[in-house]
C-alpha cells in the first residue's frame, strides 16, 4: 500500500508522516510540489508545517502548486486525502474541505498534548476507531482556529462531518498532574470546538493535531494516531 | 506603470484578535477616542502601462482567487492608486529611512 | 553605523546614492594623507597605524569599514582572547580524543559513536534582543542554526537560555513575550524542536536581558565540511537571500556599545529574519553536501560579507577574489560598504570546484535558493575584492579574520567584593517549624525563576521531527540520532548568576558542575561543553576580572572533568550605565547515550519505589534562592565546588541508568531539596513520603538546611525496590554518600514530609503554575 506525502517548501512534519505509515505497515512515497503526478499512490497525506511560510495565509499559495492540480480531481474521485494541519489548511484553501483556519485565540503558538473526540468512525481515516473513543494526540500551531459561518457549520454537523472535536468537558488526560490552562476551553478557539473535518464522501479529512507525533513509545503521549493509518491501509485494501 | 491597491479584511462577523489586541494598547499609548480596531492587508500591485478597466478587472479576480480566502475575507476594495501619490509616499519613506 | 560615521562617509564617497565615486586601492595609493573617519567607525588610533602599517598605505574605505567590523569585540574577540587560549592550553590528549573539529571553526564537533558526529554550539543575541525583542532573538535562533549547518550538519534541535529584569518592571513586560515569541517563531518554523533551556529573572538584567540560543546538528564523520577556501580556481559562491540594509554596522555598533540609562538613543538597523527562507536553505544545503559538490562552506552572520569572504580566505592555503558588484541586492541604493558590513539573514557562502558548480547550481534552482558566484580562489596570498573593474580591497585576509588587535585589559579584584563574601547569609531569620519550611517551600515554587515555564515553554514546537526523548522540564534536552540504534545526545545549558556574582571562578564551575550533572541525571555520558560567556564591560577591570576567573574556572573544571572545550561565544558590554550584568558563564554540557529509549525522566510514577538521596549537604545558603525569595539578600560564598564528586555522581546516574536501576533521576540545584522533591512529585502528579532524620544526623544539619541549603553534587533517584542492593552497591563501590529519604506514595496526593509539613500537590501545583500566567497571559 503506497502513501504519498506531500513535500512543500516548508513543509516540516513530511518527515513523521513518513514514518508514520512506515510503522502502520504502509509504503510511504515522496510527491515533490512542483510535479504533477501522484506517482500511483493509494492514498496522500499532506503533512504539517509552514508551506511558504504560511505568507499572505497558511496554506494559501501550496494550494496553487502543480501536485494539487493532480490531487484536487483525484480526492474529488475517491483518493483518501489526510490534510494534518498545514495539510488541513491547504485543503481548506483548495475547497475540498469547508471552513477557514484563523489565528489562535489566545494569539500565541500553542505545543501541547491535545484529548480529542472521534465522532466519525467511518471515514477512510477513522474505521479503526469506534465513536466517541477519545484520544490524546499532539497539538501544535499558531493558526489553528477553525472558523466557518452558521449554515456550514450547521450542515457539518448535521451530516456527521464533525470528525474530531477538542475535548474541553472535565480534566483532560494528565490535567491533574500538569497545569493545563486549556482545561475548561478549547486550545485555539475553535467555533464549536471542532478540530477535524470531513468532506460528504468521508475520503478527504483534514484535522489540526498531529496524529503522526503519536505513533512510537517515548516519542509522544501515546499510539493513539497509529489508527489513523492502519485505518487508511485497511481502505485501500478494500476498494 | 500603474498602480492598484486592493484592500481585504477580514469579514465582520470573525474575530479579529489582533485589532482587537491593537485596539487595547492604544489607550495605554493615551489614545482613548477609539473604540474598535479591525486589522487587515493592503496588496500594491504594479502594471507596466495604464490602470485599465481590465487591468483593474484581472486585479478583482486575483483578489478574489488568491489575495483574499472569500470564507473568511472581504475584498473592501479594488482601485487605481495614482502615481503622483505613491511616489510621494515613497519618497518620503526613503527620506526617512536615510536619516 | 553611527550617524557620524555614516556622515564622514558620505564625505569620503561624494555621491551618497550610488557608487558614482569609489575609493579605490589606487586612489589609496596617491592619496595617502586624507582624513579617515577610523574613530566613528569604532577604531582605536594604534590600530588605525597598524592597519596602514599592514597594508604600507592608508586604507580604502572598504577596507576601513571591513577591518573596523572585524577587529570589533564581537569579532575579534580582542578582550578576550588572552584568556580564552586557557581553553586549549588546558585541552589533553585524553580530552581530545572524541574531539572531530575544536576551538576555531563555525562550531565544534564531537565523535558519539558508530560513525555519527555531532556539533553544537550556543551563542548570545543579546542586544538586538533587547532593542527588538521578536526580530533580536528570531535571528538569534537563525544564526546559530547557520552555524551549526555550515559544519555539514542537519540541524535537530534548538534550546533557549533567557535571562530578563524583575518580572513584574514593565520592560519585562515589554521584552519577554516578542524575545519568546521570535525563539518560538523562528524555530518552529524551521522545524527544529526546542528541548530546553533556562529562564532567569533577575533585576541585574533589566536593560540588558540575555538571549542565548543554541543548537545541535547531527552527520556522519565524512560529511564535516569546513569554513576554508583552497584549489586555485575554485569557485565562490554567494547563496540564499538577497543582501539589503540589514544589520549595518550592527556588529561593531551594537554589540560595542553599552546603553546609556535611558535606553538605546538610536535606533540601528536591526536585522530581520526570515525562517522560510533558511528552512529552504536547510534542505538545500544538506542536498548539496549529499550531492558532495561543495568544498568549502560558511555562513554569513555578524560582519556579513566582510567576515565570510576574510574568514574562507584566511582559512584556506590561497587567495581569494570577489567582485562585490555580483551580490544579488534586495536594495540598489546600498553603497559598497554598506554590501560588505549588511548582516541580511539567510546567505551562505560555498567553495564550488568548477567541474561540478552545474549541479550545484541545479540543486539550488530546485529549491528556489538564488545562487550567485562572486569569486574564486587565486594563487595569490591576498584577499582582493572587487567594484567592476575597481579594486577596492586588496588584504592580507589573515589580519583581517585572526590577527586582529589582542588587550591584555587591566583586571582588578572588585571593590565591593569583599564586603560582599563578608555578608554571609547565617543570621537571615530562619523558619523554625514544619509549617514555616512548607511555606517557604511554596513561596520558592511561584518565585519566578523557579515557578512552572509552560507559559513560555508551550509556545515553542517540541515534537518536529519526531526525535524528542526527553524536553523540559526534566533536567537535559535529549534527542536520537541514530533510528535504527536509538543512539542520541543529550544537553543542558546552566548558569546561576549569583553565585558567579559572589565567587566568578567557582560560580563558573558551579554552572559547568549542574550542566554535567544534568546530563548526567538523564542518563547520558558527557563528552564536551560549549560556553556563552555574558559579562559587562570589559574597559571595567572589575568585569575583566570576572571574565578572566570565570575562564579559568571553567578551562580547569573541564580538565577535571575530562570534557574539552568546543567552542563558544563571548558577549562583553552587558551593562547599562555604570551597572554591570552578574557575571554570567553559561555553560552547555553535551553528553552521548547508546540509546535514548533508556533516559531517566525527572519524575516518578510508581508507588512503593525508594527515593534515595545522593551526596552530602551542608550549610550553604550564599547566593541561593531560598536567601533571595526569603529576604532578597545575595551575600556569602557560593557553595563548594567538588569536581571529582560531580564525576562518580555521574558515573552512578549513567550506569544506574543503563542497568535500569533507576525509574527516576533529578539533580538538586536552586532551592535544594525541598524544591527538587516538589518538582519530582508535580512531574506525574505522583506524591511521596519523606523522612529526614537519618540524614539530618549523618550530615550534622537542621531539617531546615537539608531542605533548602544549594550544596552541589547532590541528587534524588527513586529506584523500584528490586533493583535496591544493586544501586546501593553502585553508590558504595565508588565510595558515594548516599542515604533513602523516603518512598514514592499516590495516597495522600501530597508531598509529605514526615514531622515537618503535609503539601497537598494540588496547593503546590495552583503555587507553581500561576506566576507567569497571572502576569504574561491576560494581555
Amino acid at each position: 500500500m503506497r502513501i504519498g506525502v506531500v513535500t512543500f517548501p516548508g513543509s516540516l512534519d513530511d518527515h513523521d508522516a513518513h514514518r508514520a505509515v512506515r510503522v502502520a505497515g504502509g509504503e510511504p512515497v515522496s510527491l515533490w510540489h512542483g510535479d504533477d503526478s501522484l506517482r500511483h499512490v493509494d492514498a496522500v497525506v499532506l503533512p504539517g508545517g509552514f508551506s511558504y511560510g504560511d505568507y499572505l495565509r497558511a496554506g494559501a499559495i501550496a494550494r496553487f502548486a502543480p501536485v494539487m492540480s493532480a490531487l484536487i480531481p483525484a480526492a474529488h474521485g475517491g483518493l483518501p486525502v489526510l490534510g494534518i494541519c498545514n495539510g488541513f489548511q491547504i485543503l481548506c484553501e483548495s475547497h475540498l474541505l469547508p471552513g477557514a483556519m484563523i489565528q489562535n485565540d489566545h494569539r500565541t503558538f500553542i505545543c501541547r498534548e491535545q484529548r480529542l473526540r472521534v465522532e466519525n468512525a467511518t471515514t477512510a481515516w477513522t474505521s479503526d476507531f469506534a465513536t466517541d473513543d477519545e484520544i490524546t494526540i499532539v497539538l501544535k500551531n499558531q493558526d489553528g482556529q477553525y472558523v466557518a459561518d452558521r449554515h456550514t457549520l450547521d450542515e457539518l454537523e448535521g451530516e456527521g462531518r464533525v470528525v474530531f472535536r477538542y475535548v474541553v468537558d472535565g480534566p483532560q488526560a494528565h490535567a491533574a498532574v500538569k497545569y493545563d490552562r486549556f482545561a475548561s476551553r478549547n486550545p485555539n478557539g475553535s467555533y464549536r470546538d471542532i478540530a477535524g473535518v470531513t468532506n460528504e464522501r468521508g475520503n478527504v479529512v483534514g484535522l489540526m493535531p498531529h496524529p503522526e507525533h503519536a505513533i512510537e513509545e517515548g516519542y509522544g503521549p501515546s499510539l493513539d494516531g497509529l489508527k489513523f493509518f492502519t485505518s487508511v491501509l485497511k481502505s485501500v485494501v478494500n476498494a | 506603470m500603474g498602480i492598484v491597491v486592493v484592500d481585504v479584511m477580514l469579514k465582520s462577523e470573525i474575530l479579529d484578535p489582533q485589532g482587537q489586541a491593537v485596539a487595547g494598547a492604544l489607550p495605554r499609548l493615551g489614545f482613548n477616542q477609539f473604540t474598535d480596531v479591525r486589522q487587515g492587508k493592503r496588496f500594491v500591485l504594479t502594471v507596466e502601462g495604464e490602470v485599465t478597466d481590465q487591468v483593474l478587472a484581472a486585479a478583482r479576480e486575483a483578489a478574489e482567487t488568491m489575495l483574499s480566502n472569500p470564507v473568511i475575507e472581504d475584498v473592501v476594495s479594488v482601485r487605481a492608486e495614482s502615481q503622483a501619490v505613491m511616489s510621494q509616499a515613497a519618497e518620503s519613506q526613503a527620506a526617512e529611512s536615510q536619516a | 553605523m553611527t550617524p557620524v560615521a555614516k556622515a564622514n562617509i558620505d564625505k569620503a564617497s561624494t555621491n551618497a546614492a550610488k557608487q558614482t565615486v569609489i575609493d579605490t586601492v589606487e586612489d589609496a595609493s596617491t592619496t595617502p594623507d586624507i582624513g579617515q573617519p577610523w574613530s566613528e567607525l569604532g577604531l582605536k588610533a594604534d590600530e588605525y597605524e597598524r592597519i596602514r602599517e599592514i597594508l604600507d598605505r592608508r586604507p580604502t574605505i572598504a577596507e576601513l569599514a571591513m577591518y573596523s567590523v572585524m577587529w570589533s569585540e564581537h569579532c575579534s574577540y580582542k578582550s578576550s582572547k588572552v584568556h580564552l587560549a586557557q581553553f586549549s592550553e588546558n585541552t589533553t590528549d585524553e580530552m581530545n580524543e572524541k574531539l572531530l573539529v575544536g576551538i576555531g571553526e563555525n562550531a565544534g564537533v564531537v565523535d558519539i559513536g558508530d560513525g555519527w558526529a555531532v556539533t553544537f554550539k550556543v551563542e548570545s543575541h543579546n542586544h538586538p534582543s533587547y532593542v527588538e525583542p521578536y526580530q533580536g532573538a528570531a535571528t538569534g535562533v537563525g544564526g546559530i542554526v547557520r552555524d551549526i549547518m555550515s559544519m555539514g550538519a542537519r540541524p535537530i534541535a534548538v534550546m533557549d537560555s533567557l535571562r530578563f529584569g524583575a518580572i513584574d518592571h514593565p520592560d519585562t513586560l515589554r521584552v519577554l513575550p516578542g524575545i519568546v515569541a521570535g525563539v518560538g517563531g523562528y524555530g518552529n518554523c524551521l522545524g527544529l524542536p526546542n528541548i530546553g533551556g533556562e529562564v532567569v529573572f533577575d533585576s541585574c538584567y533589566q536593560g540588558n536581558p540575555l538571549v542565548n540560543a543554541l543548537s545541535v546538528g547531527k552527520m556522519r564523520i565524512e560529511d564535516i565540511h569546513l569554513a576554508k577556501a583552497s584549489g586555485v580556481g575554485n569557485k565562490v559562491v554567494l547563496f540564499g537571500a538577497k543582501t539589503g540594509g540589514d544589520g549595518i554596522g550592527g556588529v561593531s555598533v551594537l554589540a560595542s556599545e553599552t546603553f546609556d540609562a535611558d535606553g538605546p538613543a538610536k535606533r540601528p538597523a536591526v536585522q530581520v529574519g526570515d525562517p522560510f527562507a533558511e528552512k529552504v536553505l536547510i534542505e538545500c544545503c544538506l542536498d548539496l553536501y549529499a550531492a558532495h559538490v561543495v568544498d568549502g562552506i560558511q555562513d554569513l552572520g555578524g560582519a556579513g560579507l566582510s567576515c565570510a569572504t576574510s574568514e574562507l580566505a584566511s582559512n584556506g592555503d590561497g587567495g581569494m577574489r570577489v567582485w562585490l558588484d555580483r551580490v544579488p541586492l534586495r536594495d540598489a541604493s546600498l553603497r559598497v560598504e554598506e554590501i560588505l558590513m549588511s548582516e541580511s539573514q539567510e546567505r551562505m557562502m560555498a567553495v564550488v570546484e568548477p567541474a561540478r558548480l552545474e549541479e550545484f547550481m541545479a540543486i539550488t534552482k530546485r529549491w528556489d535558493v538564488e545562487a550567485t558566484v562572486v569569486g574564486e580562489v587565486t594563487d595569490g596570498k591576498h584577499l582582493e575584492v572587487f567594484w567592476g573593474d575597481e579594486l577596492i580591497i586588496d588584504v592580507p585576509p589573515r589580519s583581517v579574520a585572526h590577527e586582529g588587535p589582542i588587550y591584555n585589559r587591566p583586571m582588578n579584584r572588585p571593590a565591593y567584593l569583599d564586603a560582599l563574601q563578608a555578608s554571609v547569609p547565617d543570621d537571615l531569620a530562619r523558619p523554625g517549624d514544619g509549617e514555616g519550611f512548607k511555606a517557604a517551600l511554596l513561596a520558592l515554587m511561584a518565585s519566578p525563576n523557579l515557578c512552572d515555564k509552560s507559559w513560555i515553554t508551550g509556545q515553542y514546537d517540541r515534537y518536529v521531527m519526531g526525535n524528542t526523548a526527553l524536553a523540559m522540564p526534566d533536567d537535559s534536552g535529549v534527542v536520537r540520532v541514530d533510528e535504527e540504534t536509538g543512539r542520541g545526545v543529550a544537553i543542558s545549558t546552566d548558569c546561576n548568576s549569583r553565585f558567579a556574582k559572589l565567587d566568578p571562578f567557582a560560580g563558573a564551575q558551579l554552572a559547568l558542575a549542574e550542566a554535567y550533572r544534568n546530563v548526567a541525571t538523564a542518563g547520558a555520558v558527557p563528552l564536551a561543553i560549549s560556553d556563552c560567556l555574558n559579562f559587562g564591560s570589559p574597559e571595567d577591570p572589575a568585569v575583566m576580572w570576572q571574565f578572566a576567573e570565570a575562564v579559568r574556572g571553567i578551562s580547569a573544571g573541564c580538565k577535571t572533568l575530562g570534557i574539552p572545550v568546543t567552542g563558544g561565544n563571548v558577549s562583553l558590554y552587558n551593562q547599562t550605565a555604570d551597572v554591570a550584568i552578574h557575571p554570567t558563564p553559561l555553560v552547555a554540557v553535551l553528553g552521548v547515550m547508546d540509546d535514548v529509549a533508556r533516559r531517566t525522566p525527572s519524575g516518578w510514577k510508581i508507588p512503593g519505589q525508594v527515593i534515595y538521596l545522593l551526596g552530602t549537604t551542608a550549610d550553604e545558603f550564599g547566593g541561593s534562592a531560598w536567601t533571595q525569595v526569603a529576604h532578597d539578600h545575595l551575600g556569602g560564598m557560593p557553595p563548594r565546588v567538588d569536581l571529582d564528586a560531580e564525576r562518580r555522581l555521574g558515573e552512578i546516574l549513567v550506569n544506574a541508568s543503563r542497568q535500569g536501576l533507576v525509574a527516576a533521576a533529578h539533580d538538586l540545584s536552586e532551592g535544594g531539596l525541598a524544591v527538587a522533591l516538589a518538582e519530582a512529585s508535580l512531574r506525574n502528579g505522583v506524591g511521596a513520603r519523606i523522612w529526614l532524620d537519618e540524614v539530618c544526623g549523618r550530615d550534622g544539619v537542621d531539617a531546615f538546611t537539608l531542605l533548602f541549603s544549594e550544596s552541589a553534587g547532590r541528587a534524588i533517584v527513586a529506584v523500584p525496590r528490586s533493583e535496591q542492593v544493586r544501586f546501593t552497591d553502585l553508590c558504595t563501590s565508588r565510595g558515594f554518600a548516599h542515604a533513602s529519604i523516603g518512598v514514592v506514595e499516590d495516597e495522600g496526593r501530597s508531598l509529605n514530609v514526615q514531622g515537618q509539613f503535609v503539601l497537598p500537590l494540588d496547593e503546590l501545583r495552583t503555587a507553581h503554575t500561576s506566576t507567569l500566567p497571572a502576569i504574561f497571559a491576560s494581555r
